[in-house]
This record gives structure tokens, C-alpha cells and sequence, in this order.
């Protein structure tokens, strides 16, 4: 922290104020910076770095990790593990971006594992009155849970973590009740391909052109708008360097999908909601009063953003996608069942906070909580390559959890 | 008048420092057994800090100069320790457990015991006799969150007594109390005199110190004024004596042209939300016109801001009353109200209430003007860094960007950024409710070039502050406030520090009577 200089005589050494503004690289209070080693780096971009460089050090690990006869490269990341990773990810990365918003938000949300089970027996059960139906049920089950945890939260003053806990166990026990202790079958065809079906090749194809031409439109676009305004522009270089680095990531990505079959459609849903949930956090006025009502409500609320209306969003939101992963949930695994998604709340909290979210609320993006989901997909899917017992596993688990907030804190110290 | 020949306590030379405030520079300050001492200074004058010292919450190293009990050089390396050389004080904020019942909070941290058990019936028998010595009807088994203010504050003495406190200090204890309440405890503080206790009465109100002080000191900026009996004082010469000090020329010299009302409050009244039936805000009105300064002054707790917070529609208390914007009665509720009428509001404590720490300078300025700045739905991150950064020109903002971290930067440009924000809501008055707290010099002056500034563009500003000479630099016209009521109007050259300070202790006939 940076203080001002102690004086009692009025301002005489400092420089001339004069009409014309000095250029603000005088006399500047800097940018918090963390040292490593002989370079300095800002401290946010590094955080934001941090957990994918830790992703591919996973990633290359086990990589090297998974090497055999069969696989002289390895096994981790070839396109039939890579894909079926991807599918692991979809369920926790879709309530994962919930999550970050009702953390954001400043609330925690321990329901969700109870609310998936409950979502998808409902849409099993009701299967007999037709696809969309049955489907649509889902979602509106989450939706209106959400609304009633969101109402209580925000206008009953009852703290998320009561009310929510609460929530896991009552939801819980709907489903326990209504399932009977049996396991329903899902039967219609188009249910379950949300489950097992893909994204035709072709489509797939289509799909990663439109983005990347949208990713080109959009930057050109940005740098116009900033020259317009009078900023400083990015020079060409960096603009195609943010344009092609991505682009080859989505080629890549479609190319090794495509090899399997296509991209999974569970996968396809989680990009489609990380998409959805980083704009509305990241380019609407909502996210921004979002992240202003979790960072310090009394300033939110003296800055005139109503503090009520955003938590009840949150929760919402939260409960809507609870429906939708239940969706995909139920539909991979081809049933419903009573005990359906149990303790699924701890992985969505747990991907956010590898993430970077503060669980104190108005810090996180959905790019940390999707790469958050990742690492924890990585980490199941890898250890069960490596045949490591179930019980290691949790404990691996366990410690990477409190290993990311760990350095996360002693990143902050630093500055 | 102190019974001994020797002082039980003496604070000599005393000196703290904090980054950039020398907040005490060479206090001396002395008890005696069996009398009550006042300490009295503005806000800001330094007798909390120096009761700190005393009290052991900054601990030796961190001041300067002698503390001597008894004669003995002292330095205190904690709080307990203060507490064990027989010192008890009295903050405003309370320091029981509301959970825990009267006894137990008396008694905390000694309870009786045998086999480490505690023995609760010695406990209670002990508490009620302490509670009896001071002639408390209060039962010792209820909890004291089930008190309200007043009788917590008693139970605190009982406490301090029950540490066998030769020396209690005692910070605005009567600010919360009711009449009656203010009664019980002058009667329990003169009962102490007798028993040969000292007792160090801080206060802003001075015909409490009048009636009950042997003898008064005065701080003014961390020094002594002068300490003397109070029979030979009078409230006229102690109000000189905190005040006197010359308006410094650090004011830019102002001419405001002064157009039509802009906004208009009527007969406002708050309640305490925690307290039923005690008034913050009684009756007040006030009215301020296009291009003006008005100046609320007055001490503490004088309901200043609960005032501009209700006519804001951020009070948490019942408020009524009446709000006009340009003469038409409009409907305040909640905060937003307010800002889509026109309101700004530069709420005191910017990282408490101002500021979003964690977040961009940016992202600060730009969350109150959001849907103006920005668009209703979609954000456009450009137009608002545009925005931003004319804003950082020109109020001169020093930071590297508008996207460096707020909580990085100092008190004054933090400031600033708040400032900016509620000006990017384009408001047509401003509410600033201590603009300058914690910041240095320069950057207070910047603060004064600006609200002359924006005056001089035609905004409405109504301006609180602690510092006396702030609001009278800077204002056209001065209200006063004391306990919720108006007590006072002054117009720019009418306003002098004698004369406001009069009107903000509730001594303003006194000093009409003499002049």
C-alpha cells in the first residue's frame, strides 16, 4: 500500500498543476506486480495464467504418464480418451458456471446435487407425455427450486448456506420419494442422444468456421471502436495473434473430435452455457452489478443496484442449469435414479474455486470455473487410466483443491 | 477537586504518528484520584487516539513520550496489561458478548473456579453485589443483548469496577443514553468520585462536562491547548480554545452564482433502526440552490448523515418527510430513485460504502452511471474506458490506467474515483459527506478546486464535514445540526468557528448573549 507523502505545507514541491493534464506515467501508483525469479509480471494476468499452465502440466504429465506399448505417445490425449474426457467435463463444467455466478454473487449454493437428481427423475418420470414435455420439465423444476432458494436468500434474509443446505436435504428427499427406490430407463431416442449423440462432422465443420470468422469480425470491430473513442489500439500483429491462437484451438479441437464421431452433444451444451454464462458475466450491465453486489454490497447497493433482485437471479440461473446438467446427467447414463447426483454441488464449488473465485464473493470468471471443471475432469480421468485406486484418488483430489487456494493466497501476500 | 497530592496518572509528551497524520504531538495530560477530568477538542482533535495510548491499543513503541501510574514509568504492551495496572476504558462501540448474560460478561476472563470448573452461584452472587454497590436493579442472568444501550453501557462500568479500575475512561458515554439513563450514570460516576476513582470524561457536550468535570483540558490538532479547573471556565472560552485556529488560505476564493432550488427537503425525521423511538434526524429541512455549497456542520453523531443517507433512500430507519427536486415532491425509496432524479451521493468511508476494492478504477467509476454510460443490457467496455479516462484527466487521478486495481491506490485518489463516479451519473446535486477524511493536504486541495469547480458549473453540492474550517472555506451558506436538529443558519461572512461550534454543542444562546 502506497501513502501519501506527509506533509503540512500545502502542495509547494509538487509538480505545477496546469490546465493541460500531465501524462498519467508521472508520479503513478503502479499495478500490483509479482516477482518471479528475474521477471515481474502483473499479478491479475498471472492469476488468470496460472491455472492453465497448471493444466497442461497435468495434461503433459499424464500424458507422459500413460505411455505403453499400445500408445507410444501416450494415452491421456488421444481423441478416444480426449473425447470422452470432454464428456466427463459437461455435467460439472454447466453447474460449475451456475456456481461461479451465485459465488460472484457472494452466496454459495449447496443444493445442486439434490436439485439434478430431482430435475432428471422428473424428466424420466415424465417421459410418457413426450419429449418436450418431459425435457422442459427438467428445466422448470431447477428454475422454480431456484426461485424459491433465491426468495428465501434475498427477501426472507435466511443465509444461503442454511438455506440451500436445507435444500440438499428436502430435494433429496423428494426425489428419494417419488422414485420409489427404483431406476427409470430412458426410452426416448432423442432424450438420450443429449446424452450419448454428436455433433455431425459437417455441422461441426460449419460450427468452427462461423466462429472463428466471428472472433475476426469482432476484434476488427473492437479496434475501431477503440480508435473512434480515442484509445490506444493494439497493433496488427497482436490482432492477428488473438484472432489465430484461438482459431487453431477451435480447428484442433473440431479436427480431434471429428475423428470420433463428432463433438459429443454434452459437450457441445457445456460450450454452448460457457458461452452464454461469460457473456452475461463478462458483457452485460447484469454481470457487472453481479460482481458489484458480491465485491461490497454497501457500495452496490448506495450505487443504486438492487441487491435482492441480483441474488435472486443468481439462484435462478443456478437452478435452471441444475435442470439442463441433470438433462445431460440422466441422459449419458442412460436412467434415473434416486441417488442421482449426489455430492455434485462440491465439484461445481470446487471447479470455480481452482478457478480463482473468491468464495467471499466478486471475484472469478466463467473461464476459470470451465478450466477449474477441466482440471478436476483431468484428474479423474487420468488417475483411472493409471489404474490408482478410488481412494487415492479422493485424497489427490482433495489436496489439489486446497493447493490451488493455497498459492492463489500467497499470490495476493505478495503484493 | 483530587484529594492527593500526587496524580495517579501522567501522560507526558506524548506523540503518535500515523503514515502521512501526526495525529498527537506533545500531549500532556495528568489524573487524579477522586476527580473527573474532561477531555474535549473537535473531531479529529486527538483525545481518542491519546486514550489508545493510555488504554495500551497501541502498545509502547508505537507513541512517544511517558506514560507514568503513580509516579512509576509504564509501558504498556498490551491492552491486558493496561487493564492489570488498574485502567479501564470505555469506548463508544461496546465491548460485551450480547449472547452472554450480565454476570458472565462481568465477571469474563476471571470467572471462579474449582477443578477448572467454573462455579457458576459464586459467579452471579459476585456479579449481583457489583451490580448492587452501583444500585442497578438489573438481574445478572439475563442475557445483555436483552439491554438496550444504556444499560449495556452500565454494565460496562460494572465490569470495569469489578477489574478494580482506579483510572476508567470514559469515550461519549451518554451519545446512545436516554435523559434518565444520562441520571443514573452521572449519579454512578459521582459515586465513583467518592471512592477516590479517576475518571477521564470524553465529550462533545458541554454542559454535561460543565456539570460533572473537576477540571477541563483542551486538544486542538494533537496538542495541548490547556488544562484548568473548570470553575474557571466558561463554555464561550473552552469553544475558543477547540476551535481557534485560523482558516487557513488553502480555500480557493469562490464565487458561486446562485440560480433556482434545485432540491428541496422537507420536516425529515429518521429513526434509529436499532433503537425504537430515539430520532436521529428531528424535523430537519433543507434546501440547496443550482451552483451552491451548502455546509451542514456539526459534531459526531449529530445525524448528518443519517440525514443526506435518508433523503438518499439509503437510511436502514423510518424516515419521514418530504423531498422536492426543482419544486416538484418526488418519491425517494431506494437508492436508485434517487440517482435517476438527479442525486449524487460521495458517501463517507469510500471503502466501506464508496469503493469495490477488488476491481478496476474503471469498473468503479462507471457502476453508478452504468446504463447511462454503457447501454441497458449489453456493456461497451470502449465507450466506457473512454469515459473513464476523460474522467481521470480531469480530476487527476494518478494511477497507471483506469483498469489499476482501486485498493491499490491511495486515500485521495481513491477519493477522486468516487467523486467521478457519482459525476458520470450526471447528477444535478451532490451529496458529499466528509470528502476529505484521511487524505493529505495536496490532495485535499485538489478535492476544494473541485467543488468550486463543479459549483461554479451549476451543480447543487450539499457538503458534511467534521473539519470546521472545510465548511466554512468552501460553503456559501452553513446549517448546523446538533442531536438531530437544525440548530443554526449561517451565510458565508456571518459564519464564524466561534459561532458554529456554539450552535453545534447546543450553546448558541450563550454565546448570542455575550456578543
Amino acid at each position: 500500500m502506497s501513502h501519501e507523502a506527509p506533509t503540512n505545507e500545502p502542495a509547494i514541491d509538487r509538480p505545477p498543476v496546469t490546465a493541460d493534464v500531465a501524462p498519467p506515467t508521472v508520479d503513478v501508483e503502479g499495478t500490483p506486480q509479482t516477482r518471479i525469479g528475474r521477471f515481474r509480471l502483473p499479478t491479475t494476468t498471472l492469476r488468470a495464467y496460472t491455472m492453465l499452465f497448471a493444466l497442461v502440466v497435468i495434461w503433459l504429465f499424464l500424458q507422459l504418464a500413460t505411455i505403453s506399448e499400445t500408445h507410444p505417445y501416450g494415452l491421456f490425449l488421444d481423441p478416444v480418451n480426449f473425447s470422452k474426457l470432454l464428456k466427463q467435463t459437461a455435467v460439472t463444467g454447466i453447474l460449475a458456471v451456475g456456481m461461479l455466478m451465485v459465488i460472484v454473487a457472494g452466496q454459495i449454493d449447496l443444493s445442486v446435487g439434490s436439485v439434478v437428481g430431482l430435475a432428471g427423475g422428473i424428466a424420466a418420470l415424465t417421459q410418457g407425455w413426450g419429449l418436450g414435455p418431459s425435457l422442459a420439465s427438467a428445466i422448470v423444476v431447477g428454475l422454480v427450486i431456484g426461485a424459491i432458494h433465491g426468495s428465501l436468500v434475498a427477501y426472507a434474509n435466511i443465509p444461503a448456506f442454511i438455506v440451500t443446505l436445507g435444500g440438499l436435504l428436502a430435494w433429496r428427499g423428494v426425489v428419494l420419494w417419488r422414485m420409489k427406490g427404483a431406476t427409470v430407463t430412458i426410452e426416448l431416442p432423442v432424450f438420450r442422444s443429449i446424452g450419448e449423440g454428436f455433433v455431425a462432422p459437417v455441422a461441426g465443420i460449419a460450427l468452427a468456421v462461423l466462429a472463428i470468422a466471428a472472433l475476426a469480425f469482432l476484434t476488427f470491430r473492437r479496434n475501431s471502436a477503440r480508435r473512434r473513442h480515442g484509445l490506444t489500439v493494439a497493433g496488427t500483429g497482436a490482432a492477428v495473434a488473438r484472432v489465430l491462437i484461438p482459431s487453431i484451438v477451435i480447428a484442433v479441437f473440431i479436427y480431434m473430435m471429428n475423428t470420433q464421431g463428432g463433438v459429443p452433444i454434452p459437450v457441445f451444451v457445456f460450450l454452448t452455457v460457457a458461452l452464454i454464462g461469460a457473456f452475461l458475466t463478462q458483457n452485460t450491465t447484469f454481470g457487472r452489478y453481479l460482481y458489484a453486489v458480491g465485491g461490497n454490497p454497501d457500495a452496490a447497493r448506495l450505487s443504486g443496484i438492487s441487491l435482492r433482485g441480483h441474488i435472486l437471479a443468481a439462484f435462478c440461473v443456478m437452478g435452471a442449469l441444475s435442470g439442463l446438467a441433470a438433462l445431460v446427467y440422466t441422459a449419458r447414463n442412460g436412467s434415473a435414479a434416486g441417488d442421482a447426483g449426489t455430492l455434485m454441488e462440491l465439484d461445481a464449488i470446487a471447479a470455480c474455486v481452482i478457478g480463482g473465485t473468491s468464495l467471499m464473493g466478486g471475484r472469478g470468471t466463467v473461464f476459470g470455473a470451465c478450466l477449474g471443471a477441466l482440471i478436476m475432469a483431468s484428474l479423474d480421468n487420468g488417475m483411472s487410466l493409471l489404474n490408482v485406486e478410488n481412494n487415492v484418488q479422493l485424497i489427490v483430489k482433495g489436496a489439489v483443491l486446497v493447493a490451488a487456494v493455497g498459492f492463489d493466497m500467497l499470490g495476493r501476500q505478495r503484493t | 477537586m483530587g484529594a492527593s497530592e500526587s496524580p495517579i496518572l501522567e501522560m507526558r509528551n506524548i506523540t503518535k504518528s500515523f503514515p502521512g497524520v501526526r495525529a498527537l504531538d506533545g500531549v500532556t495530560f495528568d489524573l487524579y484520584s477522586g476527580e473527573i477530568h474532561a477531555l474535549v477538542g473537535e473531531n479529529g482533535a486527538g483525545k481518542s487516539t491519546l486514550m489508545k495510548v493510555l488504554g495500551g491499543v497501541y502498545p509502547h513503541p508505537q507513541y512517544g513520550g511517558e506514560v507514568l501510574i503513580d509516579g512509576a514509568a509504564r509501558r504498556f504492551g498490551s491492552v491486558r496489561e493496561a487493564e492489570h495496572a488498574g485502567i479501564a476504558v470505555i469506548y463508544q462501540e461496546l465491548s460485551l458478548v450480547k449472547e452472554m448474560t450480565i454476570g458472565e460478561n462481568i465477571i469474563l476472563g476471571r470467572e471462579p473456579r474449582r477443578f477448572g470448573v467454573v462455579r457458576w452461584e459464586e459467579l452471579y452472587s459476585r456479579a449481583a453485589k457489583l451490580l448492587d454497590d452501583l444500585n442497578l436493579r438489573l438481574d445478572p442472568r439475563v442475557p445483555v443483548g436483552h439491554l438496550g444501550i444504556g444499560q449495556q453501557q452500565l454494565v460496562e462500568i460494572a465490569k470495569a469496577l469489578s477489574q478494580e479500575a482506579r483510572i476508567l475512561v470514559l469515550d461519549e458515554p451518554t451519545a446512545a443514553l436516554t435523559d434518565t439513563e444520562v441520571e443514573t450514570l452521572f449519579g454512578i460516576l459521582n459515586k465513583l468520585r467518592s471512592r477516590q476513582v479517576g475518571m477521564v470524561y470524553i465529550s462533545h457536550k458541554l454542559d454535561e462536562v460543565f456539570r460533572m468535570s473537576d477540571r477541563i483540558t483542551v486538544l486542538r490538532d494533537g496538542r495541548t491547548v490547556g488544562t484548568e479547573a473548570t470553575s474557571r471556565l466558561d463554555e464561550a472560552r473552552v469553544i475558543a480554545r477547540m476551535v481557534g485556529r485560523e482558516v487557513g488560505s488553502i480555500f480557493p476564493e469562490a464565487d458561486h452564482q446562485r440560480g433556482e432550488v434545485v432540491f428541496e427537503a422537507r420536516d425529515i425525521t429518521v429513526e434509529d433502526p436499532n433503537v425504537k423511538g430515539k430520532l436521529l434526524v428531528d424535523h430537519a429541512s433543507f434546501s440547496v440552490r443550482r451552483g451552491e455549497v451548502l455546509g451542514i456542520a456539526g459534531l459526531m453523531g449529530a445525524g448528518r448523515s443519517d440525514l443526506l443517507m435518508a433523503v438518499f433512500g439509503a437510511h436502514a430507519g423510518r424516515f419521514t418527510g418530504e423531498i422536492l427536486i426543482e419544486g416538484r415532491p418526488v418519491r425517494v425509496t431506494r437508492p436508485s430513485d434517487a440517482i435517476n432524479l438527479g442525486v449524487g451521493f460521495v458517501t463517507e468511508d469510500r471503502k466501506r460504502f464508496g469503493l469495490i476494492l477488488d476491481q478496476t478504477i474503471l469498473n468503479n467509476m462507471t457502476i453508478a452511471g452504468l446504463k447511462r454510460l454503457s447501454g441497458s443490457f449489453l456493456t461497451d467496455v470502449d465507450s466506457e474506458a473512454a469515459a473513464g479516462e476523460r474522467s481521470m484527466k480531469e480530476l487527476r487521478v494518478k494511477a497507471n490506467s483506469v483498469f489499476t486495481v482501486a485498493g491499490t491506490l491511495s486515500g485521495g485518489n481513491q477519493q477522486k474515483v468516487v467523486l467521478a463516479k457519482w459525476l458520470l451519473t450526471n447528477p444535478r446535486v451532490l451529496f458529499l459527506d466528509e470528502p476529505t477524511r484521511g487524505i493529505d493536504v495536496g490532495a485535499k486541495q485538489e478535492i476544494y478546486a473541485q467543488i468550486n469547480r463543479l459549483a461554479r458549473e451549476g451543480l447543487a453540492i450539499v457538503l458534511v464535514s467534521s473539519e470546521l474550517p472545510e465548511v466554512l472555506g468552501l460553503s456559501d451558506r452553513v446549517l448546523v445540526l446538533h442531536e438531530g436538529r437544525i440548530t443554526g443558519e449561517f451565510k458565508r461572512n456571518e459564519a464564524t468557528p466561534e459561532a458554529v461550534m456554539a450552535c453545534a454543542t447546543g450553546h448558541n444562546k450563550t454565546i448570542s448573549a455575550e456578543s
